[in-house]
């Protein structure tokens, strides 16, 4: 066996360099280059045309200490990570349903979740923002109730921005939990009652602990990508720029693209370290 | 054994819990759709039903071209990734070697990483490299995005292989290359299809990264957040309602086809 190895190995070289060495130079050329050169950019400066001066600095990072810069970073923070919990805490509810479900049943329902994703993202968006807008069907309903007198101020607000997060991304943490929750093997559960423990005793001992990996994933499904969704920010809210608008700005309209790629830089650092930890806990095939 | 059944009926409050959450899903599609036969270009007031908006969609060719030039990109995206994506599976699945490792976390980035993040690294790197910025740089920036989710997608069909299969065809005096064509891909054609339909899907909607290489070409989802701002005009609504329709046509067949596949095979 030993000794036909090498051979094989050699014979091996050519499928391999056809197979899978197409994709590898696309992944080399548009993925990993690209991202490098970012992180060039990020270490260069910035000149007064608004281009890139081949000169190391580090002005970039330094002007992300900058007051302004801070507080974007900041508040979009706050904003995935309260997106990310209120999905959870309306997902995880009905992920348990659908994992309750007859597998046919179960089919259609998830269907449905996913049905959506096929209507582009930004119109459907637009139907919640006429839907709460000042003259849109909840104030025009309420006024001709007689309820309230002046429409209440729902669009172009902060609430509304995490509205429309919650809305696009929902989606992403019910199917990784509706997954979890779906390979929980019911004699545990059935143990954990014969043991003597009550319903709530073992949602808090087994079900949520067996849950934690498609918790994980769902949460970097949806923290993640809702850092960068900059359309949400402008389509919903009070023009107030969020991470995801300042590097598009940075990149499109200031043209000051160091500072625009160190932003991007701590972004990507941030998806590595998440990754590297969910590495640990999940598999990774379960994010896409 | 009997208390098992007790699981699969659901009370009326998880019921009207679970309407609910469809309700959030679907009420601003269901507003689309009504909006698509209002009278005037006046979404803000639901005035009475027309076809106005679907006769202006007829002659708003700016419109109609750049819902062509989405379809095209995610048909020509998606074909090229299904491509790369189908050979790149079998010989990570099959072989063993040494950037291997490498291949698989690389293709992890752009499934995690915020779209944005290779908008601005596409934007940069064809910059620098000089090309010039339309339906090619959209096509290289969606594969780029779409590829790792078609392989994600064929992967998890590969997994449950058995390798008895090839080597029988092998042993019976295929050559590599006629294995690959008459026994590999047919066996894998669930997992291509379901990494097609997610390719597609992506690519149809993606705004953030075409908003970095579109150039002069286009797409829908650039023309609609150009509105978006200011007012969406009904045709856009009429349009929409349209590929809704389109879409769940094109799905339930696409089903249709791959529950009759998975029953031949089986």
């Amino acid at each position: 066996m030993k000794a036909i190895k090498p051979v094989n190995k050699h014979r091996n070289l050519l499928p391999i360099t056809c197979m899978v060495g197409p994709t590898g130079l696309w992944l080399l050329f548009f993925l990993l280059f690209p991202l490098a050169y970012v992180f060039v950019i990020s270490v260069m400066t910035r000149s007064f045309y608004g281009g890139v001066q081949w000169v190391f600095s580090l002005e970039s990072y330094q002007s992300l200490v900058d007051s302004k810069y801070l507080a974007i970073i900041w508040r979009s923070i706050v904003m995935a990570f309260q997106t990310s919990v209120i999905c959870l805490i309306v997902a995880y509810p009905f992920a348990y349903l659908l994992s309750k479900m007859r597998p046919v049943m179960k089919g259609f329902c998830i269907l449905f979740v996913m049905l959506p994703f096929w209507i582009n993202g930004l119109i459907r968006l637009d139907g919640w923002a006429n839907i709460i807008r000042d003259s849109g069907l909840i104030n025009t309903i309420l006024m001709r109730l007689g309820i309230i007198s002046r429409p209440i101020t729902m669009l172009k607000t902060n609430g509304a921005v995490l509205f429309g997060m919650v809305y696009t991304f929902l989606p992403y943490m019910i199917l990784p939990l509706q997954t979890s929750l779906s390979k929980i093997d019911p004699s545990l559960i059935e143990a954990s009652h014969d043991l003597g423990a009550g319903k709530f005793r073992t949602f808090v001992r087994v079900i949520f602990p067996l849950t934690l990996p498609g918790i994980f994933s769902g949460t970097i499904q949806v923290f993640i990508p809702s850092l960068g969704a900059f359309y949400i920010a402008d389509m919903m809210g009070d023009n107030k720029p969020f991470l995801g608008n300042l590097i598009k700005n940075l990149f499109q309209g200031d043209r000051n693209w160091p500072a625009g790629a160190a932003l991007s830089v701590i972004l990507i650092l941030f998806t590595l370290a998440a990754l590297k930890l969910y590495s640990k806990i999940g598999n990774m095939d379960d994010l896409a | 054994m009997k208390k098992r059944k007790k699981q699969h009926t659901i009370g009326p409050l998880s019921t009207l819990y679970a309407c609910l959450v469809y309700l959030f899903l679907y009420l601003p599609i269901i507003m689309v759709i009504i909006y698509s036969f209002n009278t005037k270009d006046n979404n803000i007031v639901f005035e009475g039903f027309s076809l106005e908006g679907y006769r202006s969609l007829l002659h708003n060719s700016a419109l109609l071209d750049s819902f062509w030039m989405t379809v095209k990109l995610a048909v020509v995206s998606t074909f090229i990734s299904v491509v790369l994506g189908t050979l790149a599976t079998i010989g990570l699945h099959r072989y063993q070697f040494r950037l291997k490792g490498l291949i698989n976390s690389l293709l992890y980035i752009p499934i995690v990483i915020p779209e944005l993040i290779i908008g601005v690294a596409s934007l940069a790197t064809f910059t620098i490299l000089g090309f010039d910025m339309g339906f090619a740089t959209l096509v290289i920036a969606h594969v780029t995005f779409c590829l790792p989710f078609v392989i994600v997608n064929i992967r998890a069909r590969i997994a449950g292989f058995d390798p008895a299969i090839e080597e029988a065809a092998m042993d019976l005096g295929a050559t590599r290359l006629h294995t690959l064509r008459r026994v590999t891909i047919p066996m894998l054609v669930p997992g291509i299809i379901s990494g097609a339909l997610i390719s597609i899907t992506l690519s149809l909607d993606d705004l953030v990264i075409s908003s970095f290489v579109y150039g002069r070409d286009i797409t829908f989802p650039i023309k609609v957040y150009g509105m978006v701002r200011g007012k969406v005009t009904t045709d856009v609504y009429a349009l929409s309602t349209l590929m809704i329709l389109g879409t769940v046509l094109i799905y339930s067949t696409a089903q249709l086809i791959q529950k009759r596949l998975v029953k031949e095979r089986t």
